[in-house]
């Protein structure tokens, strides 16, 4: 009875809780709507023929998605499978090097006392938001120096050092790993690699596989430095190939093909999004700066 | 036995250094030792000419920063790069504060929350030249798009979209704006839920309005974690690169109108123009640098 009042009273200078309610609902599913549409279609366009395509829109999918698949990947211009695989393989050792190497990184700062443990913190801190495109100069003249061009190695090894990454685990760190344990294990003589293999990893799970999942999408999706790295066909990922998609003649290509691609190169994404959203979405406001 | 306690403590404690090794040495191999030959080229004249005869390298001192401002091609690629930010972030922004602040009202009682926030954060993970690609091919003039306004009648002939400035444009923005927007609610919802509740319910019982509440409480809290968020997405929009290389080929068409800064650089690294390349990821890295000082104060005062 009192709330209904309220909500009288304030409507001469805001609008009710109930309609405020309903615009919020509106413009959710709107935006809903408009986050997921452009996925939709692709899914349809990847499900319909070549001859079906050029009827234009629809919001029906067909049945040609396998003759799609199967065409795709017997499509000797378009190394597909080659390219799912390398991506893969790339995006699978960045996510597990790069989360072992940040939580030791971070367990360096949260386990021991030393003399420049603050300065390497600050440090770390501050190198975070250099983006690798400056960089990327003469990161390629390095690699021309020591052989590394067209080579996956590149690829990977540089996500060791991975501010964001240790940042997050430093968080997680501090408020669940808890140093009597740490202590006890010491007692126990476990010597102190150990303590880490053995002890703090397995009780960063929760935080490793958040960060794993970030590590390999970024990876997966990444396409600059890649591009300027892979060069022989053989090894180029899946970004690269979309760019040549791109540069190809447009109209000659089967486009039925070209939205399939487009579908299996977001299609291992979406499927881990599934499953775990809700745990992405937790662990971004937990590594969020936050007042 | 205390003497031995602080001895094997400090003993323990050199592990430290230990385990700080590999990030370290992979830092500078790959990070340090690139950004310190990156600024040394930038004082070369070396190049390729016709792809073939390599030039120099001939010291010069400043002389390629000189010819890269006074050609003017950076400062159209900064406009178009700034243009597009803008374009992309005040939609982003408002959006975000209006999400976040229905997320984190609970007089609202929205239900379903969590499966909001997923949906509109699935964009930022999906693979950007693929995304790219994806509207590459509906907005084409023969794409699903162009039929679908023809079907509904809006317009009577396709419309080429990648042919006109705006439209192209808008496109880039469109998409790094939903790419983004989602990313930017939650850490925006992350401050607003931690604001006290209390002042809220001062607030309502002095009678404030919903709006009044956002724009005198919400928003002066928020401050720090917008300049924040403000900062972080300009950096972003300065490497803006994967969407506008993919959708426009490399070619930042119409007539140049969305080359960015990135895609400029890009183009230096794959002809090898190591001087003129240098010069302008120094420049870029300055001016990201400066960004970055800004936005670890904020870091740094909100940790303490």
């Amino acid at each position: 009875m009192t709330e209904k009042k309220d909500d009288r009273k304030n409507k001469g200078f805001s609008l009710g809780v109930g309609t405020r309610r309903v615009i919020a609902y509106i413009v959710l599913v709107l935006l809903t709507i408009l986050c997921l549409f452009w996925f939709y279609v692709l899914f349809v366009n990847a499900t319909r023929s070549k001859a079906e395509l050029i009827h234009g829109f629809t919001l029906i999918p067909s049945h040609y998605a396998a003759k799609n698949l199967y065409n795709l990947f017997h499509n000797s211009n378009l190394p597909i499978l080659r390219g799912l695989l390398n991506s893969f393989l790339v995006a699978t050792c960045t996510a597990v090097v790069s989360t072992y190497f940040s939580a030791m990184t971070a367990y360096a700062i949260h386990a021991y006392d030393f003399k420049f443990k603050k300065a390497a913190f600050t440090f770390i801190l501050a190198i975070m938001m250099i983006p690798t495109q400056v960089t990327a100069l003469g990161f390629l003249s390095l690699l021309r120096r020591i052989n590394l061009m067209d080579s996956f190695i590149p690829l990977i090894v540089p996500a060791v050092a991975a501010p964001a990454v240790f940042f997050y685990m430093k968080q997680y760190m501090e408020a669940n790993l808890p140093m009597e344990l740490l202590e006890s294990a010491r007692i126990d003589g476990a010597g102190e690699l150990r303590t880490f293999n053995q002890i703090a990893l397995p009780m960063m799970k929760p935080a490793i596989a958040v960060q794993a999942i970030f590590s390999f999408v970024t990876s997966w999706n990444n396409y600059f430095i890649p591009a300027l790295v892979l060069k022989s066909d053989s090894k180029k990922t899946l970004p690269i190939l979309i760019a040549t998609l791109r540069s190809a003649d447009f109209l000659k290509f089967d486009m039925a093909q070209v939205y399939m691609f487009i579908f299996m190169a977001i299609l291992p994404v979406i499927i881990v999004y599934l499953f775990m959203a809700r745990s992405i979405v937790a662990g971004l406001t937990a590594g969020a700066v936050k007042g | 036995m205390k003497e031995k306690k602080t001895g094997s403590a400090l003993r323990h404690n050199r592990w430290g250094y230990f385990f700080l090794i590999p990030f370290f040495v992979v830092f500078i191999v790959f990070q340090l030792i690139p950004l310190v030959t990156t600024i040394y080229n930038s004082f070369f004249e070396h190049y390729f000419k016709n792809g073939l005869t390599e030039i120099g390298p001939n010291f010069v001192g400043l002389e390629n920063y000189k010819t890269l401002l006074g050609s003017g091609d950076v400062l159209i690629y900064f406009k178009n790069t700034m243009i597009m930010w803008v374009m992309g972030f005040v939609p982003q922004i408002i959006l975000s504060l209006l999400l976040a602040a229905w997320f984190s009202d609970p007089s609202l009682r929205l239900k379903g929350k969590k499966f909001f926030q997923s949906v509109i954060y699935l964009p930022n993970l999906i693979m950007a030249s693929a995304f790219s690609m994806l509207f590459f091919a509906l907005f084409a003039e023969t794409g699903p798009i162009n039929s679908l306004l023809m079907q509904i009648g809006l317009i009577s002939g396709p419309y080429k979209f990648l042919s006109h400035v705006v439209s192209t444009r808008a496109l880039i923005a469109f998409m790094t704006c939903l790419m983004w927007f989602g990313n930017t609610t939650i850490l925006l919802l992350a401050g607003m839920l931690g604001i006290d509740q209390s002042l809220y319910e001062a607030a309502q019982v002095d009678g404030a309005s919903s709006t009044q509440i956002f724009f005198r409480i919400t928003l002066p809290i928020l401050r720090p974690i917008l300049l924040y968020v403000v900062i972080t997405s300009l950096i972003g929009g300065l490497q803006l690169f994967d969407v506008p290389q993919i959708l426009t080929n490399g070619q930042g068409g119409p007539n140049r109108t969305t080359m960015t800064l990135i895609m400029y650089l890009n183009k230096h690294l794959y002809s090898k123009n190591y001087g003129i390349g240098g010069a302008l990821s120094v420049i870029l890295f300055f001016i990201t640098g400066v960004l970055s000082i800004i936005v670890f104060r904020i870091n740094t005062r909100s940790q303490q």
